[in-house]
């Protein structure tokens, strides 16, 4: 098969100590900037760009995919230890993340979350080794309707399935929409809601909103309970690791049925970041025991990072096949293949066939070499849940608030921030869940555009969302996960009604 | 100096003629804002600045690319605003600085800032889908004219260049079209692809990758001449064989300017050292390469030129909008 052969090339073109050294270089530079809350992958490649400008092009990309490996996988950690998700898609991760590092079970959240991250990774590598082609025309198939269906799955499945009640998901929907409206509104060219601040031209954005919300209102609640959280000493020996992979294989339906919701958000253009909900939301679904969700299960770790790992890297093949970056990360590593003269689109794969298929094996060696690195370090950072909280907590701090402050060298993403933190600390305390409005405030106005580039395409009538098989399928499933507390219970009823009839028939 | 005269070739040769003239240099990383998303084509442009000045060691600082495509670019006008008599900050500016401050209202001026250069017009290209029957404009507007649903016209933003000129076309022709604001030219182009739109008036640059896999077909260009560049593109064209559109019948005429700017109230010697970095950029060999690939009009203006250019530019923009009805009351 072609692709075996070009992809023996491509290892053969990386197998060398230049090449390897450069991977770690660029893996540990990628797992710090991925730690640094706010400074997240996106920034980090960006800064770190010029560094390969030097470099020759196979080196270049090596290094700067490896960036990207490494803040995927630092992505977690700061989701698990101080609750602060670097990356959208990390935010999924702390729902039971958090509450096993509270527990003392860092160190098993940690091997479980980079585990999960590259079974997941893995499952889209292989995926785009042998679909690389023929996935490009499938993601052309998505116009605006197409688009708006898969946001509308996503928003409908929080609904359905969330654990929370209800209207309470709803009311943090809505008033994540509503925020999402702040800034410029693409299809009319207007100003929304800025009342003359030009601070808030650009809107609210979502990781400043991420890092208040999860961040310091968890600094605020800690400090509530007279900062007596987390003496715990995270047990850490190669038995914790051996356990947690010896536990792997019962969970492998959630770990599946994850890499595969994964790769395919990934390849539908900008359906990455939804990856890692969904996955949370349906191993919580099927699973025999909901009710443990939320609580610290490790399932509940296995299920997102799968999930994000699996679209963060099929996420990469729109953007080679389209370009169209699947997430933010994304978009700066496809400006710097451009300086490369690497224009993404259809050709790529005919006329870099080296660089592609470097590209792609880099993206086994790296997760690989990766897995290997943040393994052997989970003791290191584990150890830092030792560290008392009166030091950490002025730490953690001043990282959200440098964080905030980078995404956009903005003095009042720092004031939004706080703000967030006090909004997240309230919420928490009467009991409505912030994953609804972090997701609303992520895809809220990429739906609404989409929602209303269909309005204008098909004249107004909205049975453009049942018009062909694709669109049609994806809305027709997310009606059905909206009201599935109610389609289940109906179904219960049938066969409950259906079950006496049997024996006395 | 000196590590300007090992730079090379033509332009050390640039470099000493003009060595005495050069009081001031950057003493901080210098910063190429970019009014647009990343992989745009200000993005793109920044991205060869900064590769070419590091390769050619034209300037002992750094320079970072630092993306402010928020509220579509308003966000960067407005930062350059605020960091007045601050060398430190270049934009790459194209119409919005124009246009933006009157659709959408921004309190933005471009005469508030200090012009450095132009280094470049950009063309506007009308595109189709290759799976469509239109060979060429007339059959394209006929059908477009024919059709009971309007066709759609997709673009990048709302009220801006490819809206104008998706205005002027149904003026000139009197055909309809259901015009699509994308958040991105590369979307666009996309969109054309996979059919969801029947055509877009996307820059060369844009549209370049999807042309020569054959996905997409040029029609006409929007400029008085056509682009001089006739190496093939494509497998049978290139971008000289592409007709204006004044040629195949349909009158409408735009350029876009893509220029420098420096903030308000710099000095004169920080506003020459810019002048002269540039003019040595726009000798480079990457800079050639870029002009040629991306099918970019070469220009350099600078000085009182250039204000005498913009002035005339804004007035040309302006009465677009207004005709257009663009411009919010």
């Amino acid at each position: 098969m072609e692709a075996f052969t070009l992809l023996a090339h491509g290892f053969v073109v990386l197998l060398t100590w230049k090449t390897l050294a450069l991977m770690m270089v660029g893996l540990v530079l990628g797992i710090f900037v991925g730690v640094l809350p706010g400074l997240g992958g996106p920034n980090g490649v960006a800064i770190l760009l010029p560094l390969t400008f030097t470099m020759d092009p196979t080196s270049a990309i090596v290094m700067l995919s490896c960036i990207y490996w490494g803040a995927l996988f630092g992505g977690a950690i700061t989701s698990i230890l101080f609750n602060i998700p670097g990356e959208a898609w990390s935010v999924a991760t702390t729902f039971d993340g958090y509450p096993m590092a509270q527990q003392g079970r860092a160190a098993e959240a940690l091997t479980a979350a980079f585990t999960s991250s590259f079974i997941g990774s893995l499952f889209a590598v292989l995926l785009i080794t042998f679909l690389a082609p023929g996935i490009a025309s499938f993601a052309l198939q998505f116009g605006p309707p197409e688009f708006f269906s898969v946001y509308l799955l996503t928003f409908c499945s929080f609904v359905g399935l969330g654990r929370e009640a209800k209207h309470k998901t709803i009311i943090s929907m809505a008033l994540g929409l509503l925020l999402a409206g702040v800034g410029m509104d693409t299809v009319s060219g207007q100003l929304r809601m800025t009342f003359g601040f030009s601070d808030l031209l650009r809107g609210i954005n979502f990781l400043v909103a991420v890092i208040g919300l999860f961040g310091i209102s968890e600094i605020l609640l800690t400090m509530e309970e007279r900062l007596a959280l987390r003496g715990h000493s995270a047990r850490i020996s190669l038995r914790v690791l051996w356990n947690v992979w010896k536990d792997m294989p019962r969970y492998w339906i959630t770990l599946l049925r994850s890499s595969a919701i994964g790769a395919w958000l990934g390849i539908t253009p900008g359906g990455a970041i939804a990856a890692s909900f969904m996955g949370y939301n349906l191993a919580k679904r099927f699973s025999k025991d909901p009710e443990s969700f939320g609580k610290g299960r490790i399932e509940g770790v296995f299920a997102p990072e799968t999930a994000a790992h699996a679209s963060g890297t099929a996420a990469l093949l729109p953007m080679l096949a389209l370009g169209i970056p699947g997430s933010g990360t994304a978009a700066i590593l496809l400006g710097g293949l451009m300086v490369w003269g690497l224009n993404p689109g259809p050709l790529l794969f005919v006329e870099h066939k080296d660089f592609v298929w470097g590209l792609i094996a880099s993206m086994y060696l790296g997760n690989i070499v990766g897995l290997v690195l943040v393994l052997t370090t989970v003791p290191v950072f584990a150890a830092v849940l030792r560290v008392p909280f009166a030091a950490i907590a002025p730490m953690i701090v001043v990282s959200c608030a440098i964080g905030a402050y980078a995404i956009q060298n903005a003095m009042f993403d720092i004031w939004l921030m706080l703000l967030f933190g006090v909004v997240g600390y309230v919420f928490k305390k009467i009991g409505i869940p912030l994953a609804p409005f972090t997701l609303a405030l992520v895809l809220g106005s990429r739906a609404e555009d989409a929602f209303r580039l269909a309005m204008i395409g098909a004249g107004g009538d909205l049975r453009v969302f049942w018009s062909n098989s694709l669109v049609g399928s994806i809305t027709t499933l997310a009606f059905i996960l909206l009201f599935w507390p109610v389609i289940s219970k109906a179904v219960g009823r049938v066969s409950e009604l259906l079950q006496p009839a049997k024996r006395t028939g | 100096m000196k590590s300007f005269v090992v730079a090379g070739t033509a332009v050390a040769a640039m470099t000493l003629a003009n060595a005495p003239a050069l009081a001031w240099e950057p003493t901080k990383p210098v910063e190429i804002v970019v009014a647009a998303g990343a992989g745009g084509a200000s993005d793109q442009m920044a991205r060869m600045i900064q590769a070419a000045i590091q390769k050619h060691n034209l300037m002992k600082q750094p320079m970072v690319v630092s993306l402010k495509g928020g509220a579509s670019g308003a966000e960067a006008l407005m930062y350059m605003k605020s960091s007045d008599s601050d060398p430190n900050k270049v934009l790459i500016a194209y119409s919005l600085i124009y246009m933006l401050p009157l659709s959408a209202k921004i309190p933005f001026n471009w005469r508030e800032l200090t012009p450095v250069s132009v280094i470049a017009m950009d063309q506007f290209v009308l595109w189709d889908n290759t799976t469509l029957p239109y060979k060429n404009v007339k059959e394209f507007v006929d059908a477009a004219k024919a059709s009971a649903q309007p066709f759609k016209m997709g673009g990048t933003g709302s009220k801006r260049e490819d809206h104008v000129l998706t205005v002027f076309m149904e003026k000139k022709t009197g055909a309809k079209f259901a015009y699509l604001p994308y958040k991105s030219g590369g979307e666009a182009a996309t969109q054309l692809v996979g059919n969801h739109t029947a055509s877009n008036v996307n820059n060369p640059s844009e549209n370049l990758e999807v042309w020569r896999a054959g996905q997409v077909r040029a029609l006409c260009v929007f400029d008085k001449e056509r682009i001089s560049y006739k190496t093939k593109v494509t497998d049978t064209q290139s971008w000289n064989d592409v007709p204006t559109c004044k040629e195949e019948g349909l009158d409408v005429q735009y350029l876009m300017l893509r220029a420098m700017f420096l903030p308000g109230k710099v000095t004169p010697e920080q506003t020459a050292f810019y002048v002269d970095l540039f003019k040595k950029v726009s000798e480079t060999p990457e800079y050639k390469d870029y002009m040629e690939k991306q099918a970019l009009k070469p220009i350099f203006l600078t000085g009182k030129d250039m204000v005498k250019f913009l002035e005339e530019d804004d007035k040309l923009n302006s009465s677009l909008m207004e005709e257009a009805g663009f411009v919010a009351k």
